[in-house]
């Protein structure tokens, strides 16, 4: 039974943690069919953001603890806005006409720049900020110590879930940005300002990714390399659900995420592998994931 | 019977000059000629997917397959010869080539980048945890000998390079032929338009088949010598940076003459040498901004730079 809780609570953060990580992949892909290889490189600016700034707060400026969470969030937004601003006007902008595959290797090459870039900003050596993990303290879940910092990631990233669910589903700009996703031509026609959409929505998933950082950046030593390998994780989240979408990121995160655990606690041999075999798995019998939409093939 | 043309004679007389220059030109150069032209024929591979339309970002996989076939060779089996090594990766990644194309096959475009990418990951993971293959570390390569003939450090050098020339040379040659051949004029119609290629009674995924067959047995090739040069062998050799580097040499070049990847691995040997040397932290986004100059500047790669005869711009 203490298996049990152990597998199922594990399974639960390191879902919310995958799902956090994906849900910028999904929301850009969804919008601008761009799958963006840097999205790992915008989790690791937020990473070490998050972790430059709260270091200076702990260390040289003794404030309020709990202040630090606002901090957390707010280097993520500021990181995540400002680099999402700056790549979407100076270069995706130009490069929206061409094909999908192309757009993966352009990316690609924005991974290769950024990662450079941030060894330039913040240096080689890593970063620890285990204060506001440390803070929260722990709780016993059936006779297991938990991390509460993690326990709420869980709810933050079940905020995140919904909060894009809504306004996709129930706002007026998502309703025209599903336009977009449907047929962005006709939405066009329609007189929607798809540029608009596309830099908004590139914005919004740069943020997420930097916020993904901020907040896993106080349980783990943040390094160089973080980033690439946190791309191919949530490629595989996200393969899985289905490209571009949000429930299907959610139940991608999910699925993943128990299935890492189970490996973790049942055969720990398996544990690096058993995500990639999940995402091949579902390739071969969906190849559009779980909640992909099947295109028409166009002569 | 086979028209010889001039790329063919070209060719030809670039493999017997580089390997002639193997006599005399200093061993360092030896050493990153040897990497550079192994390199080249894994991207050979990937060009060749390339031109039908697919872009690997997992030939890591074979890379790493031909890898470890040449360093369990000599380990474990006792085979200590260089071309039965490489014949030996080269089969055991088509096996495993005929076995993943059955399911590689049916996707396209990012699909099929992305798993490709997973699969060369899984194989990444199983390494990893492989404590007998010597885990993240990997292990060191048994020297080889060459037709049976044994070699001292220097000659064995020597006759390494020589085993690479000609591999690459021959490699290339072979290419071209394929490339100038029926199966090759189909890849490029599938990459154009692969209904109409249905719709003329072909099969793609039998034609993508057999191109994912072939750009596995280059693969393998490359990552033989590769270990062989190297003299170790490690799972990073399946990472999907790794791939990710096949794919910019094979941008770098352009798809359209099969003298690119061999030209592009050249450079790229000699520009990160140099620039790991003098700029270690921002070599990766020189690679970035080249990278990104091309797809702007020069969509058909370096090679455009150097084609002779011209065409009329469409």
């Amino acid at each position: 039974m203490t298996t049990f809780y152990a597998i199922f609570i594990d399974g639960m953060i390191y879902a919310s943690w995958l799902f956090l990580v994906a849900a910028g992949l999904t929301v850009i892909y969804g919008v601008m069919r761009i799958l963006n290889m840097a999205h790992g490189s915008f989790y690791a600016i937020g990473a070490y953001c998050a972790a430059s700034m709260v270091g200076w707060y702990f260390s040289d400026f003794d404030g309020n603890p709990y202040l630090s969470y606002l901090l957390l969030i707010g280097c993520a937004l500021v990181a995540g806005l400002v680099v999402g601003v700056v790549i979407e006007q100076g270069l995706l902008r130009f490069m929206y006409k061409r094909n999908e595959l192309l757009m993966i290797i352009i990316t690609y090459a924005l991974l290769l720049i950024l990662e450079d870039t941030t060894k330039l900003a913040f240096g080689v050596d890593p970063y620890f900020t285990y204060q506001p993990y440390a803070l929260l303290g722990r709780s016993d879940i059936g006779g297991l110590a938990f991390a509460n910092y993690d326990l709420l990631l869980v709810a933050v990233s079940a905020i995140i879930g919904l909060g894009c669910w809504l306004v996709l589903n129930r706002t007026h700009v998502g309703k025209v940005l599903r336009a977009v996703i449907h047929d962005r031509e006709i939405a066009v026609a329609m007189g929607v300002n798809v540029r608009l959409m596309f830099a908004g929505t590139f914005i919004v998933g740069t943020t997420l990714g930097a916020l993904a950082g901020a907040l896993t950046a106080p349980s783990i030593s943040v390094s160089p390399g973080i980033g690439v390998e946190v791309i191919v994780l949530a490629f595989a989240v996200v393969v899985v659900g289905g490209l571009g979408s949000i429930e299907g990121a959610i139940v991608g995160a999910l699925l993943v995420g128990m299935t890492r655990s189970l490996a973790v606690h049942l055969a720990p041999q398996i544990e690096l592998f058993v995500i990639y075999g999940v995402m091949s798995l579902v390739l071969a019998v969906r190849p559009q994931g779980l909640f992909g939409r099947t295109l028409a093939r166009k002569i | 019977m086979i028209h010889i043309d001039r790329s063919m004679v070209g060719l030809a007389a670039a493999t017997l000059i580089l390997a002639a220059a193997g006599g005399f030109v200093p061993d360092w150069l030896a050493f990153i000629l040897t990497l550079a032209l192994a390199k080249a024929l894994v991207v050979q591979g990937v060009v060749l997917q390339m031109r039908a339309g697919l872009v690997s970002f997992g030939q890591g996989l074979f890379f790493c397959v031909g890898g470890y076939a040449v360093g369990m060779g000599g380990h474990f089996f006792g085979i200590n010869d260089a071309p039965v090594l490489l014949l030996a990766g080269a089969l055991a990644a088509v096996a495993l080539a005929a076995v993943l194309g059955l399911l590689m096959t049916r996707y396209r475009d990012i699909f099929f980048a992305m798993l490709s990418l997973a699969l060369s990951m899984i194989l990444f993971g199983v390494l990893v945890k492989s404590s007998e293959l010597g885990s993240t570390d990997g292990f060191n390569v048994h020297p080889a000998t060459f037709f049976g003939l044994s070699f001292k450090t220097e000659a064995y050098k020597t006759a390494l390079y020589l085993l690479t020339v000609l591999l690459a040379g021959g490699g290339a040659l072979v290419l071209h032929l394929v490339h100038h051949s029926g199966l090759g004029r189909m890849w490029e119609a599938i990459r154009e338009n692969e209904i109409r290629v249905e719709y003329l009674g072909l099969s793609p995924r039998w034609l993508l088949y057999a191109n994912y067959l072939l750009a596995a047995a280059f693969a393998a090739l490359g990552g033989g010598l590769t270990a062989l040069a190297t003299g170790h062998i490690d799972p990073e050799m399946s990472f999907w940076t790794t791939s990710g580097e096949f794919v910019f040499i094979a941008l770098l070049g352009g798809t359209s003459h099969v003298a690119a990847p061999m030209v592009a691995a050249v450079l790229f040997a000699f520009v990160r040498t140099y620039a790991i040397e003098f700029t270690p932290h921002t070599w990766q986004m020189i690679l970035g901004f080249v990278l990104l100059g091309i797809i702007v500047f020069l969509p058909k790669g370096l090679w455009s730079l150097v084609r002779s005869e011209k065409r009329a711009k469409a």
